[in-house]
């Protein structure tokens, strides 16, 4: 959908900014706000686009940088990292061969750090895009990735 | 309604499905339907059972046969033995219990789910939550009727939850019932309730439970919320990485406005009150009561200067009460059963039960709902299983990041407010991170300083500084570059942090920070010596 098209379903609100940012992020392949995007939604709401620049850089969902189809978040926190999240780490950069923050090529990858997903039962853990992946061995990591790049 | 002799039920949240419980339960269904069972048994899927690194758990009611590890190959002679001859089904390891055997046991008496007098999770993985007609079978919103049918007045639904003792458990535990008192008197043309379900402390995962488990019992909380403090408004704020914990809750405040339980005119009793999700976009620091209201008003979530508090000036500077999802779980028992009732739980000072989430190098990780005071020890043997593979305990992170190390010496320490606060420690958020004899507590200690130099809001100058140099000096001391005098330096950073920041992000670094350091010194000096 198009980002006119996703504000015109929101009341004219300011707080719903963060709901509005979500919708036209997850809309795109790109999983980014474009400065146009940021452009459509100050105007739509009548809030500087200082102000929105402001909230969709505070957040580490948003990303203001095109992103590949999958986003990897790999869990930092201290219970995946007491598991062995750091060679987790270490073995996505190796597969996918790029390093945090960064995107693949192909546009099909971005690796990506998080904090604490909830998981921790399953821990190391990561999640690509919407779903979480747990119980993680470099083995297992290989076969996920592996998957991802065949269903493109 | 037809009577089942059979039910089955398999835990759906994010841990079970990641470990393919879709896949069982679509195979359970289908070998039920193959063997003409349909009108006999019947598959339920609950909310989180408790259990974790136990791959996809089942129960076998009324038998209480409790199945771990399933894998949908298993699913055929399961059936075959269990459902049709009767017969335990012993290729799978069928049940925990202290001696770690594989003898039977029922599902209550094992590690985790033994003994637990459940307030807050007590539908958990009973109900069909997902159900609300079986919600409401099962006593969800009773206490709103009770309240209505009662004509019990906004005052006194105050006077039952102050004279419970129910605190806040967010971590700060302050008294539930004096936080809508105030909220209550405070003048106000509207009035809201914010339920913080931002739960980003990490090792903490209780509240999505709740969410994905019994999204009910929360709405249900609210509403008695909203009237007593007189609200017709609330929210509750979930942090955008808990897309199913969103998801669940909605299609439970959907269920809820179809059977007139929540919206205008809740029962035909004159009482209003609805409920909308906001997303969070990950931010820790929203966690903070303040950053929230910021972040809900659609801003950057730097936390407020207070006071003036919530209370008085919240959501758009109304009276607002915000509470954890937790400590509002509690509140429905506490109208039915009466505040007696709930102070026979827990301690004098700290009654009713926690949720700890247990994890780490534990035996049975997951989460266990005990009565507060229960000694640490007693959580992670009799709770836990103990340390991962029959090794020495060495630490325990109790309270999340921004929690404390106790070594073995603080094992027999009551887990509760007062008990907890003499050894400088925390309730917290409840985690409780068990780390066995090879862990290095250095290493430990830069991932939480790590966690929190990337967290810092940066709004205020303490924390914004203190954090970035917190982990500049232990990234030295980790790679052996450390010199004299760093870990006073870094004490003495946190302590300055623990004075002079403006939100608990900054002032609760400094119970890592110390307790790591003072609890393991030994281990410090000794990467300090590798430099000298």
């Amino acid at each position: 959908m198009e980002t006119n098209e996703i504000l015109k379903n929101y009341e004219k609100r300011e707080d719903n900014l963060l709901s509005i940012l979500h919708e036209i992020q997850n809309s795109k392949q790109t999983h980014h706000l474009s400065k146009e995007d940021l452009k459509a939604v100050s105007e739509y709401l009548d809030i500087p686009l200082s102000f929105v620049h402001g909230v969709a850089s505070f957040y580490t969902m948003y990303s203001m940088k095109p992103r590949g189809k999958y986003i990897v978040r790999v869990c930092q926190s201290p219970p995946c990292h007491l598991m062995g999240s750091t060679s987790i780490s270490k073995e996505l950069m190796n597969i996918l061969g790029i390093k945090f923050g960064e995107t693949t090529e192909d546009g099909i990858f971005t690796l990506e750090m998080t904090s604490c997903l909830g998981v921790c039962g399953v821990a190391p853990a990561i999640m690509i895009n919407d779903t979480v992946y747990g119980n993680l061995t470099p083995e297992r990591l290989k076969s996920i990735i592996e998957e991802k790049r065949r269903e493109k | 309604m037809s009577v089942q002799r059979m039910h089955i039920l398999i835990p759906m949240d994010v841990e079970s499905i990641e470990n393919g419980a879709i896949e069982v339960k679509k195979r359970l269904n289908s070998e039920i339907y193959k063997n003409k069972l349909e009108n006999e048994v019947k598959v339920l899927e609950t909310g989180p059972i408790g259990v974790a690194g136990r791959g996809v758990v089942i129960v076998v009611y009324p038998d209480r046969v409790f199945y771990y590890n399933v894998k949908p190959e298993d699913i055929k002679p399961l059936v075959e033995e269990h459902i049709i001859k009767g017969r335990i089904y012993d290729k799978l390891d069928y049940s925990i219990n202290d001696q770690k055997g594989g003898k039977r046991v029922d599902y209550e008496n094992y590690g985790l789910a033994k003994k637990q007098p459940r307030v807050v999770l007590d539908k958990c993985c009973l109900v069909n939550t997902f159900d609300i007609e079986e919600v409401i079978a099962r006593g969800g919103y009773k206490a709103i009727e009770k309240i209505l049918d009662e004509k019990i007045s906004p005052e006194d639904v105050i006077r039952i939850i102050k004279d419970s003792g129910l605190r806040g458990r967010g971590g700060a535990g302050f008294p539930t019932g004096l936080k809508w008192e105030f909220t209550r008197k405070s003048v106000g043309d509207e009035k809201y309730v914010i339920c913080n379900a931002d739960e980003g402390e990490p090792g903490t995962f209780k509240d999505r439970l709740i969410l994905e488990g019994d999204p009910h019992k929360l709405i249900e909380a609210m509403i008695i919320a909203g009237y007593a403090v007189g609200a017709e408004k609330g929210y509750i704020y979930i942090r955008g990485e808990y897309e199913l914990s969103i998801e669940r809750t909605q299609r439970a405040i959907d269920d809820a406005k179809k059977y007139n339980l929540l919206g205008k005119n809740i029962l035909e009793q004159g009482v209003n009150f609805d409920i909308e999700i906001k997303k969070g976009a990950g931010a820790y620091v929203c966690g903070e009561e303040t950053a929230l209201i910021e972040s809900l008003e659609g801003k950057r979530g730097n936390p407020r200067i207070k006071p003036p508090y919530p209370v008085s000036h919240g959501l758009w500077n109304k009276p607002t009460v915000v509470n954890n999802v937790e400590t509002l779980a509690n509140v429905p028992e506490i109208i039915f059963r009466g505040a007696d009732w709930y102070k026979k739980l827990g301690t004098e000072k700290s009654p009713g039960t926690k949720v700890y989430t247990i994890l780490g190098h534990i035996e049975y990780p997951g989460l266990i709902e005990v009565e507060m005071g229960t000694p640490l020890r007693e959580i992670i043997n009799a709770f836990g299983g103990g340390v991962k593979h029959g090794k020495k305990f060495k630490a325990a992170l109790v309270g999340g990041a921004a929690g404390v190390f106790l070594s073995d010496e603080l094992l027999d320490v009551k887990m509760d407010f007062e008990s907890l606060r003499e050894h400088k420690a925390v309730l917290g958020s409840g985690a409780i991170l068990v780390m066995d004899e090879d862990t290095s507590i250095v290493d430990m200690l830069f991932s939480i300083l790590k966690f929190f130099a990337h967290e810092s809001c940066g709004q205020c100058s303490p924390c914004r500084i203190g954090t970035r140099h917190l982990l500049e000096l232990i990234y030295k001391l980790k790679n052996g570059e450390g010199e004299k005098g760093d870990l006073d330096r870094m004490i003495k950073i946190s302590e300055t942090m623990f004075n002079t920041s403006l939100c608990p992000l900054g002032q609760s670094l400094v119970m890592p920070v110390k307790s790591a350091i003072n609890n393991f010194r030994q281990e410090f000096e000794e990467k300090l010596n590798m430099n000298n």
